[in-house]
């Protein structure tokens, strides 16, 4: 859990989402539909993308699980996160959880993606505000930072 | 209109009688935009220390009646601020809506945040500054023209002599703002201007608490609501008693038919919610309109008919060398936040405090106090954000819903959480509207005769001071009646009508409204209210008077336009598309333009779309949107682009995907497969230019884009596949359909 053994106390299906969300208090995934259709309860599990809402908790026992907080932070952004702030990508913020995570897989196995392999790795992930263009553009940016 | 005396936090700490009248909006909904408006905030809370507040520590904050909805307006008045008080911005917090410490400046709405508070912020900063330099020139005896500002340091011609820190006590602010002080010119800013980048960017990039989701009180427990199979229902019966015997079941809550659940854990809210929803019997009566019949539904439903312009000239078209008329149709379209609505609520012995993303807090209490028989000064609301909401969408009615069971367990805060399908089924949509224009031209080709009419429903149902108005309201056991939709005037801005007078210069114009207010379906405002309906007709029109009489789109538009600035956005963005009068060589592939200036108004803002048609599939594919916007003196340039862009994207999906699906007896979307929006593989370039005018004042620019985008993407089919779409959304069989007919 973002570097750290946790132990929690629930029913074994319920889904990771509240218990990261409630039980350990951790803000970076968020509630959207929790029908696997938005993407904002995104979290690493064992570094791939997974939708915690859709996940129940005891299959996650025993995993890596990482989120917003645990890949980088104001003292120690992550490149990514960097980026989103460079290109103000965002408007309301909400789908930001979900855009990153999706952002920090993708370039973990693609180090300099086109455009349209951000727009396929990011199809399933929704932005109502309409902050598309400025999330490829942070996406593209991180991706030359990380190619340093 | 009743003086509202000015409430400091002074006295809220101090707990200083202060009586608070309530002041009343009554017919005319908030989204309206009354003359004089800039100071409608200062005229309720008269006294700077209700704006600024300047602490001895160095630290400044500044209070908003407005709320940050993503559209970054907290940083926006920070920039104001920070300016006229010649303090450095990282010294600056924003306090946001909050029944206890900040003015009442109603709604965040209708685009007014920088006319409104901007406005406001703006002057009381000013007179802030130079109280603070007042004070200094007497307490040095110098000639207060002599000094000056920089970070809250203030120096003479000899050096420093005093800092705002020092000066600063706590009875400094605590005088009304008088009219008559300078503020500066846009050649002195700092921030204003300049595209700074936004204060709460950085805490959501992080996961640091930003949303109402991230509040966690003590003792708070978990509510989830049951809802009936549609608007008309009672509750018949539901296992009560089986169900508040589940895992971490606290309480089931009914009253009349209103039902809801209170347990300790979310997930078992959520269980429990679906236990009780499967157990409960429903008398459910509701009859909803034929969705494969709308148009005829609003040709044939009840209205309220006005004439919003009427303007005749001598000239005439001369029997005139064309007529034409066209009828546009867009269906009934949801917010669609990408959260559902949410809302803490806790009672203590005396007090209710609640925690809400509404547009309003100040009048959700006025209606809150009424709805439950408490009285005002005892009930707090904070705003706190939640995902983009476009409107008013479900953000009210979940307070009411949370004030409802946390009665159940006074002295525990209640949270709930809307479901996904609870948000697209129970949010107040778009109306569905159908626009009728008739133009007559005469031989040369100019517009002569122009009548527009517009049906819908009338968009006002906001909270404001009518528990009526609070969905959970209906179903308990004692029920208020759901009000008569409001209206805002057509000169404060229009509602169903916003934007239905052509903004082209035309002698003879006549404009009607037939406004519904008893929806069968519930309607309140979305972004742009009527310019979205409205706007798609006049510039789809406008574009096909043009192809009639062979005259290029923006020849034409710019023949019937003297406005500079108008003509302006239209120029830069032909320039910015490489306009050509040219055929376009490629088959399928089109190009198309529309113009508007919101509310006629505010701002202005062109647009160019280039699209490409699969003839074999009818699909659109949005390739390129490039956009000119004028909104005046611009606070932050990277602000007003964000804004345009989102609404451009954002406009195109209501454009081609969007439209409330209903049966007989209920609605039937309910998530993102049944109500699908625009996705990253379909997101075209999109490139926005500012025409920057910072001597010109400020003018909302949120929901400039929604119109223009939906008429150029139309206009751009057009070109691309010589089908003329008059039906919101444009469906891809519809589109390969009308192609078909073309061949």
């Amino acid at each position: 859990m973002n570097g750290k053994s946790q132990k929690v106390e629930a029913s074994p299906g319920t889904p990771l989402l509240y218990i990261l969300r409630n039980d350990l208090e951790l803000n970076g995934p968020k509630f959207g539909c929790g029908l696997d259709q938005c993407g904002a309860c995104s979290v690493l599990i064992d570094g791939e993308p997974a939708r915690s809402c859709s996940v129940p908790v005891e299959a996650a026992e025993g995993h890596t699980i990482t989120t917003l907080e645990g890949i980088g932070n104001a003292e120690a952004p992550h490149p990514v996160q960097q980026a989103f702030i460079d290109e103000q990508a965002l408007q309301c913020g909400y789908c930001t959880n979900g855009m990153i995570v999706a952002a920090v897989a993708l370039l973990k196995k693609t180090t300099n993606p086109t455009e349209q392999e951000i727009r396929v790795a990011l199809d399933g992930y929704l932005c109502r505000c309409g902050s598309h263009t400025r999330i490829i553009a942070a996406v593209k940016r991180a991706a030359q930072e990380m190619a340093g | 209109m009743n003086h509202i005396p000015d409430i400091t936090r002074r006295n809220a700490i101090i707990g200083g009688g202060s009586l608070v009248i309530a002041f009343s909006l009554s017919g005319i909904s908030p989204d309206a935009q009354p003359s004089r408006r800039g100071f409608g905030g200062l005229r309720q809370a008269p006294n700077i220390d209700s704006w600024i507040e300047i602490n001895r520590d160095g630290n400044v904050r500044i209070f908003t009646g407005k709320v940050e909805l993503g559209q970054g307006i907290k940083t926006a008045l920070a920039q104001i601020a920070a300016d006229e008080l010649d303090v450095n911005l990282d010294r600056v917090n924003v306090v946001t809506a909050d029944t206890h410490l900040t003015p009442d400046e109603t709604y965040t709405a209708g685009s007014s945040s920088i006319q409104q508070s901007g406005a406001a912020l703006r002057h009381t900063a000013a007179e802030a500054r130079q109280i603070l330099l007042e004070l200094a020139a007497q307490e040095n005896g110098s000639d207060v023209q002599s000094l000056r500002v920089a970070d809250g340091q203030i120096y003479g011609p000899a050096g420093t002599i005093a800092t705002y820190w020092d000066l600063i006590t706590e009875r400094t602010l605590i005088r009304p703002h008088t009219e008559g002080v300078q503020t500066k010119s846009p050649s002195d800013f700092n921030y204003v201007g300049h595209p700074i980048p936004r204060l709460d960017i950085p805490a959501k990039v992080f996961g640091e608490a930003s949303f109402l989701q991230d509040v966690r009180l003590p003792g708070m427990l978990h509510g989830r609501i049951v809802r009936p199979p549609s608007y008309e229902a009672s509750l018949i019966s539901a296992d009560i008693a089986g169900v508040r015997a589940l895992a971490g079941v606290i309480d089931v809550v009914r009253n009349g038919s209103f039902l809801g659940i209170i347990a300790q854990r979310e997930e078992q809210a959520i269980l429990a919610s679906e236990a009780l929803k499967a157990s409960a019997v429903w008398n459910s009566e509701t009859q909803l309109p034929k969705e494969e019949s709308l148009v005829g539904y609003l040709k044939g439903f009840p209205t309220e008919s006005q004439t919003v312009v009427e303007q005749s000239s001598d000239q005439t078209t001369n029997g005139s060398a064309l007529q034409h008329e066209a009828e546009y149709f867009k269906p009934y379209q949801a917010h669609a936040s990408l959260a559902p609505s949410i809302a803490i609520a806790h009672f203590t012995e005396d007090t209710l405090t609640i925690w809400t993303h509404s547009q309003g807090v100040f009048p959700l209490r006025r209606t809150i106090a009424k709805a439950i028989s408490m009285a005002e000064e005892s009930i707090r609301i904070i705003h706190k954000e939640n995902a983009g909401c476009f409107g008013h969408n479900g953000a009210d009615d979940a307070a009411f819903d949370a004030v409802l069971l946390a009665q159940a367990v006074k002295g525990r805060p209640v949270r709930v959480q809307w479901m996904r399908d609870d948000e697209f089924k129970w949010e107040p949509y778009g109306s569905a509207m159908l626009v009728n224009i008739k133009a007559g031209l005469d031989e040369s080709g100019q517009i002569i005769d122009w009548v527009h009419e517009t049906r819908g429903h009338a968009t006002g149902s906001r909270p404001n001071g009518n528990p009526g108005s609070l969905l959970a309201a209906r179903y308990i056991s004692e029920p208020f009646d759901v009000p008569l939709l409001g209206s805002v005037p057509f000169f404060a801005g229009g509602g169903l009508d916003r934007n239905a007078g052509p903004y082209y210069d035309i002698p003879n114009q006549r404009v009607l409204k037939h406004a519904n207010r008893d929806a069968s379906i519930r309607v309140s405002s979305l972004r742009g209210l009527g310019a979205f309906g409205n706007i798609f007709g006049i510039e789809s029109f406008v574009d096909e008077l043009a192809l009639a009489t062979k005259q290029d789109p923006i020849a034409f538009r710019l023949r019937h336009l003297q406005d500079e600035r108008a003509r302006a956005v239209l120029e830069a963005v032909a320039n910015d598309a490489q306009w050509t009068t040219d055929e376009t060589s490629e088959t399928n592939k089109g190009r198309g333009v529309a113009f508007a200036r919101y509310k006629n108004t505010a701002s202005y803002l062109a647009i160019i779309v280039i699209v490409q048609v699969d003839q074999s599939s009818g699909q659109v594919h949005v390739e390129q949107a490039y956009a000119a916007v004028d909104a005046g003196q611009v606070i932050n340039p990277d602000g007003l682009r964000n804004q345009i862009e989102g609404g451009i994207v954002q406009s195109i999906s209501w454009a081609l995907h969007e439209k409330v699906t209903f049966n007989d007896h209920e609605i039937t979307s309910r998530d993102w497969a049944s109500y699908p929006i625009l996705t990253f593989s379909e997101v075209p370039d999109v490139s926005v230019r500012i025409l920057d005018r910072p001597q010109e004042k400020t003018l909302g620019a949120g929901e400039a884009a929604q119109g223009p985008t939906v008429a150029a993407l139309a206009n751009a089919v057009f070109d691309a596949a010589k089908v003329r779409l008059r039906q919101i959304p444009f469906e891809p069989h519809l589109v390969k359909s009308a192609m078909e007919q073309e061949d």
